[in-house]
């Protein structure tokens, strides 16, 4: 069976924000915002069409600045975060806010393209997550699974956490950490633990990977040289609470058990230049998603270390003949960790990879020069997982 | 048939011919053929016994003429007269010989007269002898029987007497101490007083000797029992207890115990393989013998027959002598365990090989043992130990020489000369390693030498060459080199590393000379040494070089990522840490970019040292002097494009990406070819992707831009040279400002002339 073709998308402007819409589970729709220093920074939505296998855009003024890192509730599907870039008296600051999308961006996109992109709305600002005192914010992590009311940021060194109140409209926040430490420390990236009741974090500066207890604002690990290089990204398993993927700079992806963090569960290498962005399938976490400055996509199968290590178990009512049962039981031999595929339809930079919130099967990737790609798992492999 | 030769043949057949027709008169017909056969039946034949003469006569009459007939007469009468005077002859012959034959018998009859008579004079004399004879018998038998009494009440006597001594005889002996003398005495009078023992005067006798044997047993048991009596001493005591009737099977086990107290006591002191050889083995094969001469090989003579010894004590003597060479075993082995110093070899061999050579003598005393095969297990044993313990020497060697290397390599940093160390380092410690290997196989050869008894057992001949020494120890190191080579470039840490590049560069060079050529060297050396008869499946070349290539692969592509490395960081601090927008207008290049130029041109003669140039794509002959196509990066730059730039208002994504086209995709970690271009090539392209994904992170002012586009210029002029296709630098470092154009808030570029006058001056 033929795997349909990957759909691209072409922005007109860099971008390296990418996220699914996460409160979104019935459309498969990804938002990407662009950089540019120039022109007037946009958010695009992406909503893809699986039927048709076709995409549908719509435009959104972020007038603000260049983003960064772009972040959807969790709760509110209209609600966003972004992290953008602000020059004043030449001075380049990344500040973080939290936007409402204007209600009627979904009406009418369809049928005037042309309008639309003509004549952009814009994003209702909802709050600053004020930063002044703290600086430059790398990224804004809402909680997983919460109700849209908590999120926090890591600006410079320090991790603050954020209370929404009056529909998001006031920003406080409740408490902070700062890492203390020779030299620069600056946060790199970060991932709020979906496990234990959403109280744990884990950060990235420079080679270290950090895990913060929410409750206390304490370090409760830290992996020091977690990667030769500087750490890029993390996440953490949907379905294993100890288990987390780092990757960075030394072109490798790691996988680590927090409770031993002296050597890392497994190491994939397969990328041949930085690692940028890894991402866990939402169900089926022997799905992973890698992202790489060598312009690749890799999408890995990691059964041995999934919770899932021998697939599912098949009933014996399923089979109806004899025949059959050993074709399946050939095929049910227990995956071996292997790369599923790479994808190779980018030319520039890939930044940012992201799985949709909608349907588990299919992902999006945005490379540095405006093109975002989407991708579905091999059907092959999506049957033999479901089956 | 020529006439010539005919006369002389038909001689010969003419006489056959009247010798057979005399024959056939005389009724002989042996040589009856079947030409003469068929000759006789034929009735005119005049020699065939079925002549006719009528037939013949009227044959003739009818078929010939009259002078033919005439001829035929003559000839007829001829051949008639002949006949005649031959029968003559013969009859005149055969009447000689008669003559005599009668003249024989006659003789004969007479001699055989006179005989009679004497033969009839001899049986009257011996008639009379016998008569005579029979009277002197009869006259002297009476005597005769008198005197065959008398001797032998004599003997008797002389028994008697001797039995009424016995008692005193054997008191002395056993103050002499001649036990052996006193027990034959006993013996030889047992069954006398056994049979007399009803007689009172003989009890007594018989009570006093049992006595006195009692006591000679008695004292032959305390010697016995004795620690300090001499295996021969001790054989004798039992063989003549053996004589007294005592308990064979109690008597087995008093022995055995015995000479193992007495070997045990060896075994005490025992330390060395040569006291073991000389003292405990032989005592032990004296032990055997002796034992074996006493209860095994003896005539069993009655009773002792019939209590089956042989079987129940050569059982004894076997548990015996495997519990004893268990435990000199044991100590032989922790001996040879303790043998650790691989200086000298030959000294372990000769030792092996006498512990071997002696064990041989108990296979000979005593063939059923297990105890030899033991032995030998245990020379395989240690030569595999020995095996072991050599290739951790070797082990240990290369990782010392490699310290001695990377010593020498952290040196020479200081000396002018120290450029030329690392070529002749490798030359250096490629010898070292091989000399060793070489020195190791030499001691190991020891163990197959022709003179070792043990050498030609099967497993020397086979396995302790191809797995042993082969597959166990050159295998094994080339593995363990290509392996430590791999673990340098994983332990080595991310982060640089504790090994110094130039280590790294120099084991991938020693790697692939291995796979080039050392390996299949060795190999071919060792299979020459030992005459390996490969039974077993053993690693073939191909393997290990292939092994030897993977590890100079991997060790060489380390080696690029480290490098690469040291300066990638060198220029992400230095993006990282300025502050690109409130930066001032460029004067000078970078000192850091200076600096990378530097490193690089040194990698490149470090490299060169050890690798060979390698192919580059042909350049221009201006290449330093290019410039960049950036100018036409930013749609408000078109004003200051140089000429040569693509003068249509392009898009700078179309522009790059049309670029991207039709450049193929670099990959920037990707593994390198064994040559310098190469290498450089690697170095270079991970070091500038570096730069271009820091570039991309910032935000440049004016001066900004404009020092990033004097540090790319720079860098275009000197790293070119190093790299197979200078197109990927150039694309590379386009694509450097073209990304720091997009960042830069004012992007009004610099013009080319004043870059390349800031360039010029360095």
């Amino acid at each position: 069976m033929d795997d349909d073709a990957p759909v691209i998308y072409g922005l007109e402007f860099q971008a390296r924000a990418l996220t699914a819409q996460t409160a979104e589970t019935d459309a498969i729709r990804f938002l990407v915002g662009t950089q540019s220093l120039k022109f007037d920074n946009q958010i695009h939505i992406i909503d893809f069409d699986d039927e048709n296998n076709m995409i549908n855009k719509s435009v959104l003024l972020h007038d603000a600045g260049e983003m960064w890192h772009i972040s959807g509730s969790p709760a509110d599907k209209a609600v966003l975060t972004t992290c953008y870039s602000k020059t004043s008296e030449s001075r380049v600051l990344t500040c973080a806010a939290v936007w409402r999308m204007p209600p009627e961006w979904e009406s009418g996109s369809h049928e005037s393209p042309d309008d639309s992109s003509n004549n952009p709305q814009t994003l209702e600002l909802l709050c600053h997550l004020d930063n002044t005192t703290h600086g430059s914010v790398a990224c804004v992590l809402w909680e997983p699974l919460g109700d849209g009311k908590r999120v926090i940021s890591l600006a410079e060194n320090h991790v603050l956490l954020w209370d929404l109140q009056e529909s998001s409209t006031k920003a406080t926040i409740s408490s902070t950490a700062t890492l203390e430490g020779k030299g620069q420390l600056k946060f790199t990236a970060g991932k709020w633990s979906p496990h234990h009741n959403s109280t744990q974090l884990a950060t990235a500066n420079d080679t270290a990977i950090r895990g913060w207890d929410l409750r206390s604002m304490s370090q409760i690990y830290c992996i020091e040289n977690a990667h030769g290089q500087l750490v890029r990204d993390l996440d953490f398993n949907p379905n294993k609470q100890y288990y987390l993927a780092s990757c960075g700079d030394d072109c490798k992806v790691k996988f680590w058990d927090v409770r031993h963090i002296n050597e890392p569960v497994k190491c994939l290498e397969e990328h041949s230049h930085w690692v940028w962005s890894v991402r866990y399938n939402h169900s089926h976490d022997q799905l992973l998603l890698t992202g790489s400055s060598d312009s690749r996509v890799i999408l890995s199968n990691m059964v041995s270390i999934s919770s899932e290590p021998f697939g599912h178990l098949v009933d014996d009512d399923d089979l109806s003949d004899n025949e059959e049962s050993q074709q399946e039981d050939k095929g049910k031999e227990p995956l071996q960790d292997s790369i599923i595929a790479t994808y190779e339809e980018h030319e520039d930079s890939v930044y940012a990879v992201e799985w949709s919130a909608a349907d588990p099967w299919l992902f999006a990737s945005l490379s540095y020069d405006g093109r975002l790609v989407i991708n579905r798992v091999p059907r092959a492999l999506k049957y033999h997982i479901l089956l | 048939m020529s006439s010539a030769t005919t006369p002389p043949d038909s001689d010969p057949s003419g006489r056959r011919r009247v010798h057979s027709m005399l024959k056939l008169y005389y009724g002989l017909n042996e040589e009856g053929t079947a030409a003469e056969q068929a000759e006789s039946l034929d009735p005119c034949d005049i020699n065939g016994p079925h002549f006719d003469p009528e037939v013949y006569l009227n044959k003739l009459r009818k078929e010939c003429s009259l002078g033919e007939l005439m001829d035929h007469e003559s000839c007829m009468v001829k051949q008639i007269r002949s006949l005649d005077s031959d029968m003559q002859t013969l009859v005149y012959e055969n009447y000689n010989k008669f003559i005599s034959a009668t003249d024989t018998i006659r003789k004969m009859k007479n001699d055989f007269k006179k005989m009679e008579d004497e033969m009839d004079c001899l049986s009257a004399n011996m008639a009379a002898i016998t008569e005579f004879s029979a009277r002197i018998s009869g006259t002297l038998q009476d005597q005769h029987a008198q005197i065959t009494k008398l001797s032998g009440v004599h003997t008797l006597l002389r028994k008697l007497q001797f039995l009424f001594e016995l008692p005193a005889r054997l008191n002395k002996c056993l103050e002499l101490q001649a036990y052996a003398q006193a027990v034959s005495a006993h013996r030889r009078a047992r069954c006398v007083l056994q049979q007399y023992s009803h007689m009172p005067s003989f009890r007594g006798i018989q009570d006093d000797c049992h006595v006195i044997m009692e006591q000679l047993a008695q004292q032959l048991r305390q010697k016995f029992r004795d620690g300090g009596s001499s295996a021969k001493d001790l054989s004798e005591c039992v063989e003549l207890l053996l004589q007294l009737d005592e308990p064979a099977e109690e008597l087995c086990d008093k022995f055995l115990s015995h000479a193992q107290s007495r070997l045990e006591a060896d075994l005490q002191g025992l330390e060395f393989i040569d006291r073991g050889c000389n003292e405990f083995v032989s005592s032990l094969c004296l032990v055997i013998a002796s034992y074996q001469e006493l209860f095994i090989n003896r005539p069993q003579e009655g009773e002792l027959a019939s209590k089956n010894i042989p079987e129940m004590a050569n059982g004894k003597l076997h548990v015996f002598v495997d519990t004893l060479a268990a435990r000199y075993f044991s100590l032989v082995e922790r001996r040879i365990q303790e043998e650790k110093g691989v200086g000298d070899n030959s000294l372990l061999v000769r030792a092996l090989d006498r512990f071997h050579r002696r064990l041989q003598a108990i296979t000979k005393l005593l063939p059923g043992s297990a105890v030899p095969s033991h032995g030998t297990e245990i020379v395989v044993r240690a030569a595999r130990e020995r095996i072991k313990q050599y290739l951790s020497a070797l082990q240990t060697f290369y990782h010392d020489s490699l310290t001695d290397v990377r010593q020498a390599l952290a040196a020479p940093r200081l000396a002018v000369g120290g450029a030329s160390a690392s070529g002749e380092l490798l030359t250096s410690l490629s010898n070292f390693i091989l000399n060793q290997l070489k020195s190791v196989l030499a001691s190991v050869h020891l163990f197959t030498a022709k003179d070792i008894t043990f050498s030609n057992k099967p497993y020397f001949k086979g396995e302790f060459c191809s797995q042993g020494v082969r597959e166990g120890l050159v295998v094994s190191f080339i593995k363990f080199i290509c392996q430590s080579s791999r673990q340098y470039c994983e332990s080595a840490g991310d982060r640089g590393g504790s090994t110094p590049p130039a280590l790294l560069l120099l084991l991938s060079r020693l790697c692939l000379d291995y796979e080039t050529s050392t390996i299949s060297y060795i190999l071919t050396l060792t299979d020459e040494q030992f005459l390996v008869q490969h039974h077993t499946p053993v690693t073939p070349v191909t393997a290990l070089c292939a092994e030897a290539r993977e590890a100079a692969q991997k060790l060489l592509n380390h080696y690029v990522k480290v490098q690469g490395l040291i300066i990638s960081q060198m220029l992400r601090k230095s993006v990282e840490t300025r502050d690109w927008v409130n930066t001032i207008e460029p004067r000078n290049v970078r000192a850091v970019m200076k600096r990378v130029v530097e490193d690089t041109t040194s990698i490149d003669v470090q490299v060169g040292l050890l690798y060979e140039e390698g192919v580059r794509k042909a350049h221009s002959s201006d290449s330093s002097k290019r410039t960049f196509s950036v100018y036409s990066s930013s749609r408000q730059q078109i004003r200051y494009a140089p000429s040569y730039t693509p003068s249509a208002p392009m898009d700078t994504n179309l522009l790059s990406n049309i670029h991207k086209l039709f450049s193929e995709r670099i990959d920037i970690f990707s593994p390198v070819e064994f040559n310098k271009v190469s290498v450089l090539t690697g170095i270079i392209k991970i070091s500038l992707k570096t730069f271009l994904e820091c570039v991309r992170l910032r935000t440049f002012g004016r001066y900004g831009l404009q020092q990033i586009q004097v540090d790319c210029h720079y860098l275009q002029m000197y790293l070119w040279r190093f790299v197979s296709d200078e197109n990927l630098v150039h694309f590379l470092l386009d694509e450097i400002v073209g990304s720091a154009a997009h960042r830069c808030l004012d992007p009004s570029p610099m013009e080319q002339s004043v870059i390349e006058v800031i360039c010029e001056r360095g």
